[in-house]
């Protein structure tokens, strides 16, 4: 216990000085920019940004700052959920639901004012959680060797294809083509040029941000334009911030539940903010005295969602920062972060970068606090980006992309490279095809290579290594569990359900 | 037999030919053997298991019981003239510099929308040139070339 407050303590010093207040706030800010703009995610918005991340001499800075991306954009996602209908963030698809009836009845004020307090709560508590379970995780990685690491990444992706909406085999798929993709650019042990055509830039593999960029970026633009909505924006009758005693009374168990099962779905691998989102309003549906009030402006329908998917933001660092594995994609980018400074991820970091590591943690918390600020108080400022049309909007977004591309390498190959992935994601959005598990997939196919290669060359080739070993025997059995559970009849109907609704 | 659920079917079919594409092209590589795995072993049996997923997919989507689903009309006019103002982009950019691209990038890109106005695009192309100098080429002092190569000294 006391080794944690001295940690955080240190990390609080680190955090708190000028320069990483500042990156922090750039963080959030822009987090909270993209998270009230529809069609622009966190995702493509860290690739954009990672070139000039190159800058800082910093790695913390830097990191700080990409987190904060990640989590203002769960913050500023509500506002467009609740005011326009329409999810700013894919996690805050939920919100729409009872949020936006709130603002019909001209309770706006009080449901951004909830979902405001719930995500600060959440996001103090996930804090701490990070704060008091990395350590403990990060002491059991070092027993890992790569028969775990294989065995964790297997457990991960299959994660992955479980939480994916949609049909498993399409899921399955898809994380079996991203590490197919993955697999681009030169084998490391053999030094041959794989899948790259004598073209010397795919000898280097391709650029994580280039897949994510045109799969996130430029298909989904395209999508939008085809869709020509219209949107009703109450931008006029927000009413008043403060939420009643009634309010608060009926938020305070959807946020600390909400909390709870934001926390643990984020640590899982693929979890992250969406699914979080999802489970949470579910539940307090099912708990619910009233579940007939859900959709028709229920308080708790705004609270608990909102906080589960910032924690679940929180949480999923976990893995990221102990194992070193990344288990979202918006993860993957951080992992790149930290390479571009020459910092290997994995467990060692906490004891090799304490500041990094305890300084991003308790960022976190000062970050939050920034975003209860600029959210509730100035939510005006937010409320006026939304009368910017999407005609303007998307343009822009473009030029962003392409210049974030060029910066990779201040080479115009991975801005063409951003095409043919804008067409596959397009053929994947018309297909049904999710495309995170297969940015998944690409992220880890060269790791899962290399493990399954040292694991089987120390084996003498013998599979049963996997099996021998408890800890990786372990997670292929939980691995082997989540899949068996998913072809459960009864099981598979309550997860249509779960997704049910999101289209 | 008849294809019920269209958008299941064609995925598998791009399963199969990705699948079967990159188990061909790992034969150039050497296989090797699971205690010494060459560089084609993991592509080839990734390249398996992709192929396999997608006809799983495809005979699945053929079932009585198989949802009934349609394909879905690609609007070619939003697709074609935002990947060209991509592509325009990077042609462009070496020779031509970066204010150049960038004015061509909004100005074929905006046509993409059906709520197209010319005069609300220059004035976004003027705004977003003056950011993309500041942000960065003062900023950020990211390397690119700025003006056209025949300008420059």
């Amino acid at each position: 216990m006391e080794t944690l407050f001295s940690n955080l303590a240190l990390g609080f010093a680190t955090a708190a000085s000028g320069s990483n207040l500042l990156y922090c706030l750039i963080g959030v800010v822009l987090g909270t920019l993209i998270g009230v703009l529809p069609g622009i995610g966190p995702l493509a918005t860290i690739a954009m940004l990672l070139p000039a991340t190159y800058k800082m001499t910093d790695p913390t800075s830097a990191l700080i700052m990409l987190a904060g991306i990640y989590y203002g954009a769960q913050y500023g996602g509500s506002t467009t959920a609740i005011l326009v209908n329409l999810p700013g963030e894919s996690s805050s698809v939920v919100t729409t639901l009872d949020g936006y009836q709130m603002a019909r009845q001209g309770r706006a004020g009080a449901a951004l004012a909830i979902a405001a307090i719930g995500s600060f709560i959440a996001g103090t508590i996930a804090t701490f959680l990070l704060a008091a379970f990395a350590p403990p995780l990060a002491e059991l990685a070092f027993k890992f060797g790569p028969a775990e690491y294989f065995a964790l990444m297997v457990l991960g992706l299959i994660a992955a294809v479980v939480l994916a909406h949609g049909s498993v085999f399409k899921a399955l798929a898809m994380v079996i083509l991203g590490l197919l993709l993955g697999m681009i650019g030169t084998d490391v042990n053999s030094g041959v040029a794989r899948f790259s055509f004598e073209v010397p830039e795919l000898s280097d593999g391709i650029e994580f941000a280039v897949v994510a960029m045109g799969m996130f970026g430029f298909a989904e633009i395209i999508m939008n334009l085809e869709q020509r909505e219209n949107r009703e924006v109450f931008t006029n009758k927000v009413g008043r911030l403060m939420p009643t005693a009634d309010d608060l009374k009926r938020s305070i168990g959807p946020i600390l539940r909400g909390t709870t099962l934001g926390s643990i779905l984020g640590i899982l691998p693929g979890g992250g903010a969406v699914l979080a989102s999802f489970a949470t309003y579910a539940m307090e549906k099912k708990l619910s005295k009233t579940p007939e009030r859900f959709g028709k402006g229920a308080i708790e329908g705004v609270a608990g969602p909102e906080a589960a998917n910032n924690a679940g933001a929180q949480t999923s660092f976990i893995p990221m920062l102990t194992l070193g594995i990344p288990t979202t994609p918006v993860m993957a980018l951080m992992v790149a972060a930290m390479m571009i400074h020459n910092i290997q991820p994995g467990p060692q970091v906490m004891t090799s970068n304490p500041k990094l590591f305890w300084g991003l943690i308790a960022s976190m918390w000062v970050g939050n606090l920034m975003l209860v600020i600029l959210n509730l108080p100035m939510i005006g400022i937010w409320i006026k980006l939304l009368t910017v049309p999407y005609r303007v909007l998307y343009p822009a977004i473009l030029l962003f992309c392409c210049i974030g591309a060029y910066s990779l390498n201040n080479n115009v190959f991975d801005v063409f490279m951003t095409i043919p992935f804008a067409i596959l994601g397009y053929v994947f959005k018309k297909l049904d095809c999710e495309p995170a598990p297969l940015l998944l997939g690409f992220v880890l196919g060269k790791l899962m290579e290399e493990y399954l290669r040292r694991a089987m060359t120390i084996s003498r080739g013998d599979p049963m290594v996997f099996f021998t070993r408890p800890l990786s025997l372990g997670l292929l059995i939980a691995a082997a569990l989540l899949l068996a559970i998913v072809f459960l009849p009864a099981i598979s109907k309550k997860r249509e359900e779960a997704f049910a609704g999101e289209d | 037999m008849q294809i019920r659920n269209k958008r299941d079917f064609w995925s598998g079919v791009m399963f199969v030919a990705i699948g079967v594409l990159f188990i061909i092209l790992s034969r150039q590589y050497q296989l090797g053997t699971a205690a010494k795995m060459g560089p084609g072993y993991f592509p080839s049996v990734l390249g398996g298991i992709c192929t396999f997923l997608g006809l799983i997919l495809g005979w699945s989507s053929l079932g009585k019981r198989a949802q009934k689903t349609e394909l879905l009309g690609v609007g070619w006019r939003e697709l074609i003239l935002v990947l060209l103002a991509v592509i325009l982009f990077a042609a462009l950019l070496n020779y031509m510099g970066i204010v150049v691209a960038i004015t061509v990038l909004i100005l074929v890109s905006a046509v993409a929308s059906y709520e197209f106005n010319l005069r609300a695009t220059l004035i976004s192309v003027v705004i977003l040139l003056v950011m993309s100098y500041v942000v960065f080429v003062w900023g950020l002092e990211l390397q690119f070339p700025v003006w056209p190569k025949f300008m420059r000294s």
